[in-house]
């Protein structure tokens, strides 16, 4: 009897990419119900509409480089992205913007260069950076949370708004908007007010922007899942915000009224969206354990430089994008000791 | 005196990522051991081992007797090949070789005359604690063993580490890790006593301190076995070692790695650093060999898988078809879709059941279509690392990937290609379905052939520039003789008395002299002038070779499955 011939090994392959992005996007369900809960209904309508212009962007362009666009768009990367995008943009963003975002992330920042496992920078961040940077305003026009929020927005109100930018009789952009924590801090301490004066803000929470503060926890819950599947491992997150919680302490212990204390930083922002699902992100990460040790914790200080010293309130996005940058050349100095040899070639 | 009944409380060390994979064993270890009946024909393969082919000393139409030496082994790393039974030989001609690439090599082929009738073996050398060392390798060697884990490397090299070396330890590896095969677990069940007396002259060759037995902790039965036989032989310092069961800690580097905590030095064998390692099987063949003058003829082999009906092991003649085995086995089921010489993991396809089993063959996989599944189309790497995280040897596989898809040899060995052991853990997890593996083995192929393809480049310039030399010798000596006959015309009628000799010889000498200062100046410039126009000339040839094997790829058809789908994915 005659028989195919393959190479070992032989075996039922127990991962696909495809459920490896599933299982990111389930770990991002927590954080989602969570930015609903305190933001409204746009975060959801974003991650539906972004989806779709995602996938039909990669479609189309994949059409047009003449290949099968099936099973690039069943591996659900560009849903990923989609969704990475738009739990980090404002709730409320005007739909044209995120469809220039996901234009920008899968046709130039993916396809362009190869398509999927080819791309160095992060497309979600770099739509969002795209996006900061061409279009400030609306891309820093946060809402309130639910428990400031005098005028919180039903379902078809906010539809209304994010697809014909009309807003409910009566109301105002002012009225409706508020800027974000991080934001506010920087004004503040711009103007010379101290911590403890800003903190008496009814803005504040615990140990973060009320409302912002606990979405992070429900990034972090999913972020544990994807640790517990082992889809990403513990070293750019726990470096990152190591990194970033370091550096932050010091200087707070340098100057307390200058410089909020450690937990501010960690439950602002994307701080745990970035440390947990953005900076892992594998294509544009780095690949070795002691580059991503080296990477997580660039990126923790940077946001930090960033975010006290820089000309944007976050930096998470920029962050990972200097990084991406620099990942292949951390990768090759940072190669593991091979077994059988004294140390690694490049150490 | 320390006896090896004790539960083991040894420490034992890791080895970076590994596999916990379904083992699948049981299937096989149901009935004991049967001997599989002498088929109507056998095929004998000269090369069975690693290292040079062995010379056939029969011809086609001689009686052959069981245990007769058939063909010798050439140059020291060989091996001789004996005829598994008594009958006529047929045929000594190319024959299907179980090879990953379907080849077919020079086969003695026998017909059976089922008479079985042995040839006078060797006397038994029971009394070997007396005899020469000297006169037990030999006879291992004369026996034609050789590692029977699955590496088949010569058994006669591995006993003679040479006398600046120091053997610390011996290691018996009845690690057994991968899935499905069971053949040394069946073995160390059933002949517990035969390894620990191939273990006891192992021990009498290299005088090691220690004797580490290792077998994976989900063969408690062997483990008992093995514990009781180490307890009855009275040897110190053996001992019988559960280890974790971890793919691949059967791999010989992982298991001294496992064992002793020591790593075996990259591109070196584990003698370097006082250890040697050999495979139960091994070790009851060595017993076989010098205990009763048997030749290694016979094997244990599973035939196992959802493929066949009744899995079982069976103790087999070299020489048999896959084809006899697996009708031993109950025949094929329905399920059947690829047969696998080995296991899951480092195995082999085989094309056709008509290849014969060789001493290295210690599984027959009948898989199902659900345990080895195609492996489906390749997408590109996104470099999620798993492949790292689970590497044996430490390795970066996404990167020996990149490159040796790039076809950047060079980087490839800068990132250690040359360690990859091909344990398979990689392509294993990798949520991307790239057959990592293939792409090793293709860049260690093309390293292989280009190294060579630099030596032979190397040996012609070095063979040009001597000819050159020679010519340009001969040439300016010819010259030379030429001026000194006209020279001496000249002479001749003005100074006719004078001592010819006298007036000749330092003129020859300077005009030699002269010669070949100027020939060696002009080899000089030579070597100066055709050295980088040969180096040049180098890349291209590569290049065209590379070119060519590339081409030979893409029309063999495994191979087709990983240019193309991986091309026609990301290209
Ligand atoms: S496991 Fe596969 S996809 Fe992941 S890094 Fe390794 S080669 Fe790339
Ligand atoms: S096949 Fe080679 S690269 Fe892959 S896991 Fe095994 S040793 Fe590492």
């Amino acid at each position: 009897m005659r028989f195919a011939t393959i190479t070992s090994p032989h075996t039922e392959r127990p991962n696909s990419v495809t459920w490896t992005m599933l299982w990111v996007l389930i770990a991002l369900i927590p954080g989602t119900i969570a930015m609903t809960w305190y933001f409204g209904w746009g975060t959801l309508i974003n991650i539906v509409f972004a989806s779709v212009v995602a996938v039909t962007s990669e479609a189309l362009v994949l059409k047009m480089r003449g290949r099968n666009p099936i099973p690039e768009i069943k591996d659900l990367s560009a849903v990923v992205t989609a969704v990475l995008f738009a739990l980090a943009v404002p709730p409320l963003l005007p739909w044209w913007l995120t469809v220039i975002g996901m234009v920008f992330a899968i046709i130039v920042v993916k396809q362009l260069y190869g398509g999927i496992g080819y791309n160095p920078f992060n497309p979600a961040m770099a739509a969002y950076v795209l996006l900061l940077v061409s279009y400030p305003i609306p891309m820093t026009s946060w809402v309130p949370p639910e428990m400031l929020n005098q005028h919180a927005l039903s379902f078809s109100q906010t539809l209304t708004l994010i697809f014909t930018g009309s807003l409910p009789a009566g109301l105002t952009w002012d009225a409706l908007s508020m800027a974000t924590p991080l934001d506010v801090m920087r004004t503040q301490l711009d103007l010379n007010f101290t911590l403890g004066e800003i903190k008496n803000s009814p803005l504040w929470g615990d140990f973060g922007g009320l409302g912002w503060e606990w979405v992070g926890n429900w990034y972090l819950l999913g972020g544990l899942l994807l640790l517990y599947k082992r889809i990403i491992s513990w070293h750019i997150p726990v470096a990152m915000i190591g990194a970033l919680v370091v550096i932050a302490m010091l200087f707070h212990i340098i100057d307390q009224d200058a410089h909020p204390f450690a937990l501010f930083h960690v439950f602002s922002g994307g701080t745990i969206l970035g440390a947990f699902f953005i900076a892992t992100d594998p294509v544009s990460a780095c690949t070795t354990k002691k580059g991503q040790l080296i990477y997580g914790a660039s990126i923790g200080v940077l946001i930090y430089i960033i975010r006290t010293w820089g000309g944007y309130p976050d930096a998470v996005a920029f962050s990972v994008l200097l990084l991406n940058m620099a990942a292949p050349t951390i990768d090759y100095y940072t190669q593991p000791r091979v077994f059988g040899h004294e140390r690694s070639s490049h150490d | 005196m320390h006896k090896a009944t004790s539960v083991s409380n040894r420490k034992l060390f890791h080895f970076h990522g590994g596999l916990h994979l379904p083992d699948n064993k049981s299937q096989s270890t149901g009935d004991p051991v049967r001997k599989a009946p002498i088929p109507a024909r056998l095929i004998v393969p000269l090369q069975q081992h690693i290292g040079e082919i062995a010379e056939p000393l029969v011809t086609v139409g001689e009686r052959v007797l069981k245990g007769q030496l058939i063909a010798r082994a050439q140059g020291y790393i060989s091996a001789p090949v004996h005829a598994p039974t008594s009958g006529t030989v047929a045929d000594i001609a190319e024959h299907l070789i179980p090879h990953p690439s379907g080849l077919t090599g020079l086969c003695v082929v026998i017909d059976s005359d089922c008479r079985d009738e042995w040839i006078d073996l060797p006397e038994p050398l029971t009394s070997y604690h007396n005899s020469d060392p000297a006169e037990l390798r030999e006879r291992i060697r004369q026996s034609g063993i050789v590692g029977l884990g699955g590496a088949a490397f010569p058994t006669s090299v591995k006993i003679n580490p040479g006398p600046e070396t120091w053997i610390k330890t011996l290691i018996i590896n009845g690690a057994e890790c991968e899935p499905y095969i069971t053949c040394d677990d069946m073995l160390m069940r059933e002949h517990p006593q035969r390894i620990i007396s191939g273990i006891e002259i192992l021990m009498h060759l290299l005088k090691p301190e220690r004797v580490l037995v290792g077998i994976e902790d989900n063969k408690p039965e062997a483990i008992g076995a093995m514990r009781e036989a180490a307890a009855s032989s009275g040897l110190t310092g053996l001992e019988v070692v559960p280890i974790p069961t971890l793919y691949p800690s059967g791999g010989e580097k992982q298991l001294i790695r496992v064992l002793t905590g020591k790593e075996v030095p990259s591109g070196a064998i584990p003698a370097k650093i006082g250890i040697v390692c050999h495979n139960v099987g091994t070790a009851a063949a060595i017993a076989d060999a010098v205990l009763e003058g048997k030749p290694l003829i016979s094997r244990l082999v599973t035939v196992t898988g959802e493929g066949v009906k009744t899995p079982a092991n069976f103790e087999v003649l070299i020489g048999t078809p896959a084809r006899n085995l697996i009708e031993l086995a109950g025949d094929y089921t329905s399920k059947i879709s690829k047969l696998i010489l080995g296991g899951p993991m480092m195995g082999f396809t085989l094309n056709d059941d008509a290849a014969p089993i060789t001493k290295a063959a210690n599984c027959l996989l009948a898989a199902s279509g659900h345990e080895a599944p195609d492996p489906g189309p390749a997408t590109p790497c996104i470099r999620c690392g798993q492949c790292a995280a689970v590497c044996p040897v430490n390795l970066l596989p996404q990167q020996m990937y990149w490159y040796a898809r790039a076809k950047d040899l060079e980087k490839t060995q800068e990132y250690h290609l040359f360690d990859c052991i091909e344990c398979g853990c990689c392509s294993h997890v990798c949520p991307a379905h790239i057959p990592l593996v293939q792409y090793y083995r293709y860049a260690k192929t093309e390293s292989w052939a280009q190294e060579q393809e630099k030596q032979k480049a190397e040996q012609a310039r070095k063979r040009h520039e001597v000819r050159v030399a020679r010519l340009e010798r001969l040439e300016a000596e010819r010259q030379a003789k030429l001026r000194m006959k006209k020279e001496a015309l000249a002479k001749k009628p003005a100074a006719k008395k004078s001592n010819d000799a006298d007036g000749a010889d330092p003129k020859k000498a300077a005009i030699e002299a002269a010669m070949k200062r100027a020939a060696e100046k002009k080899a000089k410039l030579t070597e100066q002038g055709v050295a980088p126009q040969n180096t040049e000339n180098l890349t291209p040839a590569q290049q065209a070779k590379i070119d060519q094997a590339e081409t030979r790829r893409k029309a063999s058809h495994s191979a087709t499955t990983v240019t193309d789908t991986t091309e026609s994915q990301d290209g």
